[in-house]
């Protein structure tokens, strides 16, 4: 065992956690936090008008828009995140000014992201019971007041578990992004791995990925239900 | 007052068409609790939904105060809506929302201040008998008292009229009960005009004053409620004021002459009705059906009597029960049912 801790292999891979790993578990953090923020400001809006542009729902918007909408997400969606990347390059360059580098794979992320959030918010709006809306509709609500104070707030659990799963989706393709110039424990595990064949290396770069995962996961789940009123018995 | 003139809707649906309202035309004067029943499907709710526009009519007017409601622009619909509030079978509340946040709701959507509007919601949970209850969400309350909060919500805005779409139909008996009186006392106490959806005869007779059948989207009666109630005219309210079991009694082959007894608030509980006429007049009559029941110390319900004896025997017990305040009885001719 002592030996085995003596070797060069473990020697260098306790090397590498020290010096890289800090820097390379922070990038993740803040990339997938970014990307995921980033996402929502976009995929929110759009959701909320899939949803309320519907016949007979609160916005009146012409079909073909939402049809529009629909494809360019549907579009996205269905495009492999790895040839995501490269194909908004120009897109990367144009913002970012770079395509490498921790920073630059925001850009893929986000488009990756945000129409996958916009189907989340549309699924957890359409949960709303639609009478409450009409009850709001009774009582003089605006359209605005309609989306902003019942069918936001009213599915607040629901965004926030799935706010949960973006977090933890937008978490795997930011690693994803370590084989073409994206930052992060994706990259150490690549490089290190991949190139290098420090197993060990990469084993922690995954182990430290499933706890991340883990932590955003179970902090989600806890708020989701804390924020849920309809629990019975709460104080 | 709320003047319904010539009022359809048709519902497309695949395949053609629905005709949920067929040229409906009411008039209902300010301060009254006027009750629209009908079987399911009748279009009632459809009906109370044109009232507030949240159904556009296919054709017909829904003016209230002088104000034709399809003229208005969205803008001042909305204002309107503050007037003419609504309460639901299904309280509709809002279930992230605590109680006072529930009655502010409708107060923030008008744009009022925030101290007024807890003020105000406070004041109304109050006076709906919520005032512990202010913290709790819907889900940690009772149907009755959810119902409750909706009421409070449905006040928040100084309404004229409020709408009740089978506002009870999904509480027991009891509760039931203390939400039609709760409507009633508010509506004594602040002058507002009720429109009662139902289904149930019995809330019709326990608090309103005048009442509409429907039927297949037709008006098929109106009128005041305890005349409805004596002396229904068409199947439709026959149906609705005679309880199960009522026709089939009467359809029974019998010697007896039959009288129908309608109780309309009689106080008849203390008094053995059946009993005092037996000692009274020496008239000896058989229950063949009864369906009454009390609310407070006044009887409602109705009651088929079978007399034998002659012709006199049945005038003279006629003869008697009218005479009993609030009492309404004829004779049933086995013919027309
Ligand atoms: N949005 C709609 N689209 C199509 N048909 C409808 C729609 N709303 C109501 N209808 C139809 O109109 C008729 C009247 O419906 P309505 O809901 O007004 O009945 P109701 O008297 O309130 O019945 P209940 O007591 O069951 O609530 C029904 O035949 C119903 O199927
Ligand atoms: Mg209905």
């Amino acid at each position: 065992m002592g030996e085995f801790f003596a070797s060069e292999t473990v020697q260098t891979a306790l090397d590498i956690l020290k010096t890289e790993f800090p820097l390379a578990i922070w990038e993740t953090i803040y990339v997938t936090v970014l990307s995921t923020f980033f996402a929502i400001v976009i995929g929110l809006p759009l959701g909320v008008l899939l949803v309320a542009g519907e016949k007979g729902r609160v916005l009146r918007i012409p079909k073909w828009i939402l049809h529009i909408l629909n494809i360019i997400i549907n579009l996205l969606r269905s495009i492999p995140f790895l040839i995501l990347m490269i194909v908004v390059f120009p897109l990367t360059r144009l913002i970012m000014g770079t395509v490498v580098g921790t920073p630059a794979s925001i850009v893929p992320l986000v488009i990756a992201a945000f129409p996958f959030v916009a189907r989340l918010v549309e699924s957890s709006l359409r949960e709303v019971n639609p009478n409450i809306i009409e009850t709001a509709q009774s009582m003089g609500a605006s359209p605005m007041q309609i989306i902003v104070k019942v069918m936001i707030p009213e599915s607040i659990p629901s965004l926030i578990s799935n706010v949960t799963l973006t977090i933890t989706t937008v978490l795997g393709y930011s690693a994803m992004s370590g084989i073409i110039g994206g930052g992060g424990l994706g990259k150490i595990a690549i490089n290190y791995g991949y190139y290098r064949y420090q197993y060990l290396v990469m084993g922690c770069a995954v182990i430290c990925l499933i706890i991340l995962v883990q932590i955003f996961q179970s902090v989600g789940t806890r708020i989701s239900v804390k924020s849920d009123k309809r629990l019975k018995h709460r104080k | 007052m709320i003047e319904i003139q010539n009022l359809s809707k048709t519902f497309p649906v695949s395949g053609g068409t629905v005709e949920a309202l067929k040229d409906i035309s009411l008039t209902i004067p300010d301060g009254e609790i006027y009750g629209i029943i009908g079987m399911s499907g009748a279009g009632k709710s459809t009906l109370v939904r044109c009232i507030n526009m949240l159904e556009r009519p296919t054709s017909g007017k829904v003016i209230i105060d002088g104000k034709d409601l399809g003229s208005l622009t969205q803008a001042q619909l909305r204002e309107e809506r503050r007037n003419i509030t609504m309460i639901f079978q299904g309280f509709n509340l809002l279930m992230q929302r605590n109680c006072l946040k529930n009655v502010c709701f409708p107060l923030e959507l008008a744009g009022c201040k925030k101290k007024e509007a807890v003020e105000r919601a406070t004041e109304l949970l109050e006076l709906v008998g919520l005032g512990d209850k202010l913290k709790s969400y819907p889900a940690q309350l009772s149907g009755g008292q959810q119902q409750r909060v909706a009421i409070a919500r449905a006040l928040a805005t100084h309404p004229k009229i409020l709408l009740c779409d089978e506002a009870t139909s999904a509480l027991d008996p009891q509760t039931t009960q203390s939400i039609l009186s709760l409507i009633k006392d508010l509506h004594d106490k602040l002058g507002l005009t009720v429109i009662v959806i139902t289904h149930q005869m019995s809330v019709v007779e326990q608090i309103c004053t005048r009442v509409a059948i429907l039927n297949h989207g037709s008006v098929v009666e109106e009128g005041v409620v305890s005349e409805v109630f004596a002396s229904p005219e068409s199947e439709e309210a026959k149906q609705l004021v005679y309880p199960e079991g009522y026709q089939q009694a009467i359809e029974t082959e019998r010697e007896e002459h039959l009288i129908r007894v309608v109780f309309n608030g009689a106080s008849a509980t203390q008094t053995p009705l059946i009993a005092k006429m037996a000692m009274e007049e020496n008239i000896i009559a058989s229950i063949l059906f009864a369906s009454t029941r009390s609310i407070g110390d006044k009887a409602y319900g109705n009651m088929l009597l079978g007399i034998s004896g002659g012709k006199e025997q049945i005038e003279k017990a006629i003869a008697y029960l009218r005479r009993i305040p609030d009492i309404h009885a004829e004779e049933v001719t086995r013919d027309h049912g």
